[in-house]
C-alpha cells in the first residue's frame, strides 16, 4: 500500500486527511484554501472512506455510514409511531381475534392496518431486522471511527504546521511578548491550574484536558450492544419464562415450567378509606377506589422434581405478601402480582330432588376446579359426571367445548344411577339451571343453594436471567453518555515561530467555555490577545 | 392540615405564574428597552436582566413550595396525574433555563423560554386538581426517580426548543417568501393554538358551560358531557341541554367511541382561537410574528444561539435517557415482571429518544448545524408534547391513568 507523504516528511496511510504528525491538510485543494479545518476524527484514515472494493468493503461501508444509521433510525420511528395509532394486538381490548376486530373497530384503515402487519409490528421480522441492523451499525460506526481516533490522538506532537494552527475555529495571533520565556511558564502554570495535561517543547505547547470524552460516544455504544445482546439472550431457551398461574384461597398450584409450588394462603383487595388521605383533601367520593392488591403467598419446592413418577415432596422455601410493585423473589423466579378474580364461584352446593313428589334425596358439592367423578347421594343413588366443560360455549358446528380450563361458565352431563333409574338418567347442569335429555319424561331435579365462593389471585411468572446484562448494558451506556457530553476534550495549542506566537484552541463541543478560558489564562498572563473565531461556515466573526 | 397545605400550594403556583409572566417581560425589555431615552445599552441589558433573573429565581422558589406542600399535604410526591405532571414539566423548564442561564447570561433567551413555564403551567391548570389516590401499581419510589428524572430531560429540552425558535426568529429572512419564514410562522401559530385551547377552556369553565348529548354506542345509550360549545356534535346524538349550542355538523362516523366527537371538537376549537389569536395579532401589529419577534434578537449572535440550543439537548439526552428509558424499563420490571412491553407510552418514549438521537447524529456527524439543528430542536419538543398530550388522552395504554376529556 502506497503512503502519502507530507511536506514535513511523514508518511501517513493512505486515506489520511491532516498528516498524523504536523496537523497539514494533505490534499492540495484543501491545503490552499483558508476555511477552518475539519478536525473530526483528526483527519485520521478511517477504513470506510480509504477501501471499496471487496464485497466486505461494501458491507463495511455501508453499516459505517452514519447517513444510512440514521435513515434506519428514521424508519424505526416512522414506524413506531404508525405502530401506536392503533393498539397492537396484545392490548386489544375485548376478546376478539386480530383479523376482526381492527376491521369491526376501526373500519377500512384498520383493515389496512391489520393487512400491513402493524398490529404485531414490533416483533414482526422487518422491524426486528432494522433493529439488528441499527445494532450491526453501531459496532461498525465505532470500530470505523474509534480506532484511527485513538491513535491519532495518541500519536498527536506538540507542535504542528502553521497552516494546521491557522486554520483552527479558534485562533490568534501576537507578536512575542517581551520575557517570553517566563511568560509562557506563567501561561502552563495557569493551564495545569485549570486541570490541564500540558506538554512542552521548547517555545512550544500543547495544553490538553478530558481526551477521554471523545470516547464517550463509543462506551455507550458498547453499552447498546450490551443492551442488545441482553435481549436477544431471553430467545436462549431457559432464560426466559413468561407463565401464569391462578390460584384459589388456600389452595396449593405447581408454577408452570419450574419445580415449584406456590400457594395462597388469602387473596385481598383493600380500598381506600377517608383515613388514607389528609382531611378534606379534595376528595369526595372515594369509594371503590383500590388502594393495593395483596396474596398471602407460600412458595415450595418439590424436592422430588428430579425422580420421575415420585410423588410430589414440598419444602416451603420462601414466604411473602405479594403486592403490586412487590414480586415474590426466589433465585431467579418472580411472581408477580398480576390478576384478580374476587368472589369467583369455587363449588356449587347442590339437592337432588324427585320432581314429581318434590322429595329432597340428598345433598352434594361440586368443586369446579376439582370435581369428582362420581357423588354418592346414599346407599342406592349415585351420580355420575360423564363430562365437564368449565368455560362451556359451542364450537362453530354446535358441538360443546370449553373456552379455557378456568370455571367461567360451568356445565356438566350428570347420570343419575338410582333403583327407579338403573341405566342411568342425564342432564345437562349449568349455572342455575338444568336441563334434561330431549324427549325424556325426567324423575331428578337439582336445587341450587349459595354456591362456595373464593377469591382467586392472578400471578404471573417470570424469570428473566437476561435482566442483569441489561442493566449492564444500560450503565455502561449512561456511563458513555455522562462522559461525552458532560465533558469537553478541550486542546489549546501555543506555538513560537521567529517573532510570533500562534495559538489556537480546538473542542469537540462547548466553544463558548473554551474561548473564555483562553482569554482569562491570557488575561492572568497579562498577555493582550485578540481571539478570532472561525464562523463554523468559514465566515469570520470577532 | 391537608386542605390548607394543598389551598397553600395552589396560591403558590398562583404566584409562580404571575412572577413568570412579569420575568417574560422584563427578560424582554432587557433588549428591546435598551434604546429608550439615552441609555448605556450594556448597563440596560445587564440591569434588566438581572432582574429578571432574580424574579425568575423567587418565581422558581415559590413552584418549588408548591411542589413541597402539595407533597405534605397529599402524602405523595406530586406527578401522579396530568395536573401534577405538567405542573412539574413546567417547573422543571424554568429549573433548566436557570442552568443554561447562569452559563451563557443571555436575558432574551428568558423572554422566550419563560413563556414555555407559564404555558405550561396554564395547561396544567386544564386539569382537574383534585388529589389522586394512588393506584397500586404507582406506589413504588419510582414514581418519584422515574418521573422526576423524565421530566427534568423534558424540561431541558424545552429550553433547547426555545433556543432553537429563537435561532429561526433571528436568521429567517422576513423579506423573501420562503418555505422556512411559512413554517416559522406556523410553528408560532401552533404555539398559539395551545394558547387558543388553554383560553377557550379557561373561560368556558369560568362559564361552567355544559351541554349533554345522548347516543348510542353498540347499543347502549350513553350521555357524553361537552364543556365547550359543540361545533362538532357526536353522530346521531341527541342534544339534551336546552341552552346549549346545536352542533354546527356531525363528527365523521369512522370517530368512534364515546369521547372521539368531543375531543375533536376540542381540536377545533384549539385551531378556531389559535387562528382567530393569530388574525388578531396580525391586525393589531401588521406584522408577520416572525417579523414582529425578529428585532428583540437582532444583536443575538446566531452561532452563540445554535450553541446553546445544541448545549440544552446534549444535557438534556443522558437525562431523558435515565428517566425516561433506563429508570422507566427498572420499574417496569418490577411492577410487571417485563422490564419493555411495547405499551405506546413506553413506544413514545423510545421514539422521543430516536428522535434526540438522529438529531445528535446529524449534527456531529453530517454537520447539521444552524437552521436545519434549530428546525429539529422545535420539532423535537413537539414529539414531546404530542406524547404528552396525544399518549397520555387519546390512546389508551397502561400509562394513561389520567382521565380527561
Amino acid at each position: 500500500m502506497n503512503n502519502v507523504k507530507c511536506e514535513c516528511g511523514h508518511a501517513n496511510p493512505v486515506g489520511t486527511v491532516l498528516c498524523e504528525a504536523c496537523g497539514n491538510p494533505l490534499l492540495e485543494e484543501i491545503k490552499q484554501g483558508d476555511s477552518p479545518l475539519d478536525m473530526r476524527y483528526e483527519g485520521a484514515a478511517r477504513r470506510s472512506q480509504t477501501y471499496n472494493k471487496s464485497i466486505i468493503d461494501k458491507v463495511w461501508n455501508f453499516f459505517s455510514s452514519v447517513k444510512i444509521a440514521v435513515y434506519m433510525i428514521v424508519i424505526v420511528l416512522v414506524a413506531s409511531i404508525v405502530g401506536t395509532i392503533f393498539p397492537q394486538e396484545v392490548y386489544i381490548p375485548v376478546p376478539k381475534p386480530a383479523s376482526i376486530f381492527y376491521e369491526e373497530t376501526y373500519g377500512f384503515i384498520g383493515k389496512i392496518y391489520y393487512l400491513l402487519g402493524f398490529h404485531n409490528l414490533f416483533s414482526s421480522w422487518w422491524y426486528v431486522l432494522l433493529l439488528l441492523m441499527i445494532g450491526i451499525s453501531l459496532v461498525v460506526c465505532s470500530l470505523d471511527r474509534m480506532i484511527p481516533l485513538y491513535k491519532a490522538l495518541k500519536k498527536q506532537k506538540v507542535k504542528h504546521s502553521i497552516n494546521f494552527l491557522t486554520r483552527q475555529r479558534l485562533k490568534a495571533e501576537v507578536s512575542v511578548p517581551a520575557e517570553w520565556g517566563s511568560k509562557l511558564d506563567q501561561l502552563q502554570g495557569f493551564l495545569k491550574k485549570r486541570r490541564y495535561d500540558v506538554r512542552r517543547e521548547g517555545d512550544s505547547l500543547l495544553a490538553e484536558k478530558g481526551r477521554f470524552s471523545r470516547w464517550g460516544p463509543y462506551i455507550n455504544h458498547i453499552g447498546l450492544i450490551i443492551f442488545l445482546i441482553g435481549a436477544l439472550m431471553r430467545l436462549v431457551p431457559g432464560y426466559y419464562l413468561d407463565q401464569y398461574v391462578w390460584v384459589k384461597d388456600g389452595e396449593t398450584k405447581k408454577v408452570p415450567e419450574t419445580p415449584y409450588y406456590v400457594k395462597s394462603e388469602g387473596f385481598t383487595i383493600d380500598f381506600y378509606e377517608k383515613e388514607d388521605l389528609p382531611e378534606g383533601a379534595g376528595l369526595d367520593n372515594l369509594q371503590g377506589v383500590i388502594k393495593q392488591y395483596q396474596t398471602k403467598a407460600v412458595l415450595y419446592e418439590n424436592v422430588n422434581a428430579g425422580l420421575p413418577g415420585s410423588e410430589p415432596k414440598l419444602q416451603e422455601v420462601a414466604r411473602h405478601d405479594i403486592i403490586v410493585n412487590h414480586p415474590l423473589k426466589y433465585n431467579d423466579l418472580q411472581l408477580f402480582q398480576s390478576g384478580q378474580r374476587p368472589k369467583a364461584i369455587a363449588a356449587l352446593n347442590m339437592t337432588l330432588v324427585n320432581e314429581k313428589t318434590g322429595d329432597k334425596i340428598g345433598k352434594f358439592k361440586i368443586d369446579l376446579y376439582n370435581p369428582q367423578s362420581e357423588y354418592k347421594i346414599n346407599d342406592t343413588t349415585t351420580i355420575k359426571m360423564l363430562e365437564y366443560y368449565p368455560d362451556f360455549e359451542f364450537t362453530k358446528d354446535k358441538k360443546p367445548t370449553t373456552k379455557s380450563p378456568n370455571p367461567d361458565n360451568p356445565a356438566f352431563v350428570l347420570n343419575v344411577i338410582s333403583p327407579q333409574t338403573p341405566n342411568g338418567e342425564k342432564a345437562w347442569l349449568f349455572l342455575g339451571s338444568y336441563l334434561p335429555a330431549p324427549g325424556t319424561e325426567n324423575i331428578f331435579g337439582y336445587e341450587f343453594s349459595m354456591p362456595d365462593l373464593t377469591n382467586i389471585t392472578g400471578l404471573m411468572v417470570r424469570k428473566d436471567k437476561s435482566l442483569p446484562v441489561i442493566y449492564f448494558g444500560c450503565f455502561i451506556s449512561m456511563l458513555g453518555l455522562v462522559m461525552g457530553f458532560y465533558w469537553q476534550h478541550r486542546r489549546i495549542w501555543i506555538q513560537t515561530e521567529r517573532s510570533l506566537v500562534y495559538v489556537a484552541g480546538h473542542t469537540n463541543k462547548n466553544w463558548f467555555g473554551l474561548k473564555n478560558e483562553v482569554l482569562d489564562v491570557f488575561k492572568k498572563a497579562s498577555i493582550p490577545v485578540s481571539l478570532v473565531e472561525h464562523g463554523k461556515d468559514g465566515k469570520k466573526v470577532d | 392540615m391537608g386542605r390548607k397545605l394543598i389551598e397553600l400550594s395552589s396560591n403558590l403556583l398562583l404566584v409562580a405564574f404571575i412572577l413568570y409572566i412579569v420575568a417574560s417581560f422584563v427578560f424582554a425589555i432587557s433588549v428591546t428597552g435598551k434604546r429608550w431615552g439615552k441609555r448605556d445599552e450594556q448597563a440596560h441589558k445587564q440591569r434588566f436582566g438581572s432582574i429578571g433573573f432574580g424574579i425568575t429565581i423567587v418565581a422558581v422558589l415559590a413552584h418549588a413550595s408548591y411542589i413541597i406542600t402539595r407533597w405534605i399535604g397529599q402524602g405523595h410526591i406530586p406527578t401522579s396525574n396530568m395536573f401534577e405532571f405538567i405542573a412539574f414539566l413546567a417547573f422543571s423548564i424554568a429549573v433548566a433555563f436557570v442552568i443554561i442561564y447562569l452559563v451563557y447570561r443571555v436575558p432574551i433567551l428568558g423572554a422566550f423560554a419563560i413563556p414555555v413555564v407559564f404555558i405550561m403551567i396554564a395547561y396544567a391548570s386544564v386539569f382537574p386538581r383534585t388529589v389522586t389516590p394512588l393506584i397500586p401499581a404507582l406506589q413504588s419510589y419510582w414514581l418519584k426517580i422515574h418521573v422526576t428524572t423524565a421530566a427534568a430531560g423534558e424540561g431541558i429540552f424545552a429550553v433547547g426548543f426555545a433556543a432553537g425558535l429563537m435561532y429561526l426568529v433571528r436568521t429567517i429572512d422576513q423579506s423573501k417568501n420562503s418555505r422556512s419564514r411559512r413554517w416559522l410562522e406556523g410553528t408560532l401559530t401552533l404555539v398559539l393554538m395551545l394558547v387558543g385551547f388553554i383560553i377557550t377552556s379557561v373561560v368556558f369553565n369560568a362559564m361552567d358551560y355544559k351541554a349533554e348529548f345522548e347516543l348510542n354506542i353498540d347499543n347502549t345509550k350513553s350521555v357524553v358531557e361537552y364543556k365547550m360549545p359543540a361545533i362538532a356534535g357526536p353522530q346521531n346524538a341527541v342534544l339534551l341541554s336546552d341552552s346549549a349550542m346545536k352542533p354546527w355538523f356531525d363528527a365523521p362516523g369512522w370517530m368512534k367511541g364515546l369521547n372521539a366527537a368531543k375531543k375533536l371538537n376540542t381540536v377545533i376549537w384549539s385551531v378556531l382561537s389559535g387562528l382567530g389569536l393569530y388574525v388578531l395579532l396580525r391586525l393589531l401589529f401588521r406584522k408577520r410574528l416572525g417579523q414582529l419577534l425578529q428585532p428583540a434578537l437582532s444583536d443575538l449572535d446566531p452561532e452563540m444561539i445554535d450553541e446553546i440550543s445544541y448545549r440544552a439537548i446534549a444535557i438534556g439526552y443522558p437525562v431523558f435517557t435515565l428517566g425516561a428509558l433506563i429508570f422507566a424499563m427498572i420499574w417496569a420490571a418490577e411492577a410487571w415482571g417485563r422490564f419493555w412491553g411495547w405499551d405506546p407510552k413506553e413506544v413514545w418514549a423510545l421514539i422521543t429518544w430516536l428522535f434526540y438521537t438522529a438529531y445528535l447524529h446529524l449534527r456531529l456527524s453530517k454537520g447539521w448545524i444552524g437552521e436545519k439543528s434549530a428546525w429539529l430542536a422545535v420539532l423535537g419538543f413537539i414529539v414531546v408534547m404530542v406524547t404528552l398530550v396525544f399518549v397520555n388522552l387519546v390512546i389508551v395504554g397502561l400509562h394513561s391513568y389520567a382521565q380527561v376529556g
